[in-house]
């Protein structure tokens, strides 16, 4: 094989690996991780802000409640959500999470667009756009 | 079967060290780290094999690939076999290294109770091997979701696609699991055939335990155990800035699961280890003298790189040299002279 075409073939393998890092260079976004908001009424009400579950467990699994909630909901008829500090909550999306997060640009969509996630929750649930309240 | 033994230990206990690293030392920023450092001996140590390929002379082209070179013009050439020009070659190379060829020719050899041997179909290793490198680059594909900011369009649309089908409100990349049927299929033929198993070494067993614990350890993130993605997205994009500030800070701030630094570090592992392994077949494959070199020894003359110069004498310069006598004595001259001694251009 010619000297020249491994030289080429070494350039194609150099700027195609290193994609994420030139790229990274390149763009306009400077890659940090979005600052989600809390600021909504209801949140500012409460005397200690507090989610159903601890905020480091919420951040990796909503997904997980979210779909255990639509199960036991919707198949099961069971409305209560016992918390893991025994506190009860009503299971229902609409009504529990966006009562504080009420804030979907803000808040749902920041992390969602940030690592290109693209859940189905608002195909059959309304978008908290209005600030104030769910719906 | 204990060279695989040694391969698998040799994962699991780098999977011991990352847990003990983690969530005993809490050494996360070191893990965080370590990709930037993998990277850099991959690129280098990739380069430097290739380059020190490049100095290795260039034997002569082989014109004994499958398939009938360019003969008399009743004879018809095969062209993308035994290619005798450039395009052919590069159309022998595409399909090579897009759709494995070579293998795809495999068939298994086998003497029968009666003494007779047989000659059987036998795709699976093309298959598999298909599976395996088409799943794992579309995989690695999309995770530039993950290095990223903001996704681009290309990106987005192969997710989309790749992640056609839903289970149970997730969305399931099919490429994922392409890649984890065609390296259990690999580590099945390397474990149940026997001659194969014979011939296997450690070296063969431990990166494909490897990528089959990537693609576990991910699968398992992604479907199972779930993930902070924020989290490991901040990290990511700080590997990708070269911003080791970001990476502390991230590391510092999420307590992001074993998982993720299982996955992390099994993939260092492979990034530092491909350049020094049989891995390095993805450059290799490139300089195969079957593959990348036209069949025109016919047309075309190939001097041996390393010939070296012999002293020669020739009739030419003999003549020249003894013309006069040769002359003298009634001897036929091929060349004319001048007056001065000066040999002339060749008549006819």
């Amino acid at each position: 094989m010619k000297k020249t075409n491994m030289i080429i073939g070494l350039v194609i393998f150099a700027v195609l690996v290193t994609v994420p890092f030139w790229s990274s260079f390149v763009s306009p976004a400077n890659g940090a991780a979005p600052e989600v908001s809390l600021d909504t009424p209801a949140i500012n009400q409460m005397a200690e802000p507090k989610c159903v579950e601890d905020v480091e467990w919420m951040r990796a699994h909503h997904m997980d409640l979210l779909n255990d909630w639509k199960v036991e909901v919707v198949r099961e008829g069971t409305r209560v959500y016992v918390a893991a500090d025994g506190t009860e909550h009503l299971a229902s999306l609409q009504n529990t999470c966006f009562e504080c997060h009420s804030n979907y640009e803000d808040f749902c969509l920041k992390c969602h667009t940030y690592s290109n996630v693209n859940p189905t929750c608002w195909d059959c649930h309304v978008e908290p756009t209005v600030v104030g309240g769910a719906n | 079967m204990k060279n695989a033994g040694i391969a698998a230990g040799l994962v699991l206990a780098i999977l011991a060290i990352v847990f003990v690293g983690t969530e005993v030392l809490n050494l996360d920023a070191f893990f965080g780290i370590l990709p930037l450092i993998a990277m850099a001996i991959f690129i280098i140590g990739f380069i430097y094999r290739v380059l020190n390929w490049a100095k290795s002379p260039v034997p002569f082209r082989i014109p004994t690939t499958a398939g009938q070179q360019k003969s008399l013009d009743f004879i018809k050439q095969n062209k993308i076999d035994n290619p005798s020009t450039k395009g052919g070659v590069i159309v022998r190379m595409f399909l090579e290294v897009v759709f494995f060829r070579s293998l795809f020719r495999n068939s298994k050899a086998e003497v029968t109770d009666e003494g007779n041997i047989t000659y059987q179909w036998e795709k699976w290793l093309w298959l598999f091997g298909l599976c395996f490198h088409w799943g794992f680059f579309l995989t690695v594909f999309r995770h530039l979701r993950l290095f990223t900011d903001p996704v681009p369009g290309f990106v987005k649309a192969w997710e989309m696609i790749d992640g056609a089908f839903w289970v149970d409100l997730q969305q399931i990349y099919l490429t994922g699991f392409i890649l984890l049927l065609g390296i259990t299929g690999l580590i099945a033929r390397r474990l149940y055939m026997d001659k194969v198993r014979y011939v296997s070494l450690v070296q063969d067993f431990f990166p494909i335990f490897l990528i089959f614990g990537i693609a576990v350890t991910g699968m398992f993130m992604r479907y199972l155990t779930h993930v902070d993605i924020t989290a490991v997205k901040a990290v990511a994009m700080g590997i990708a800035g070269f911003n080791i500030g970001a990476i502390l800070e991230a590391c510092a701030m999420y307590d992001i699961s074993v998982n993720f630094w299982f996955h992390l570090t099994l993939v260092c592992t492979l990034l530092i280890y491909f350049p020094t392994s049989k891995l390095m077949h993805a450059a290799g494959i490139f300089m195969s003298p079957t593959r990348n070199m036209a069949n025109n020894n016919r047309m075309v003359r190939h001097i041996n790189p390393w010939n070296p110069d012999v002293e020669v004498h020739s009739y030419q310069e003999y003549e020249h040299e003894f013309h006069q006598k040769m002359k003298a004595v009634g001897l036929p001259l091929d060349w004319d002279y001048d007056e001065e001694g000066n040999q002339l251009p060749k008549k006819n």
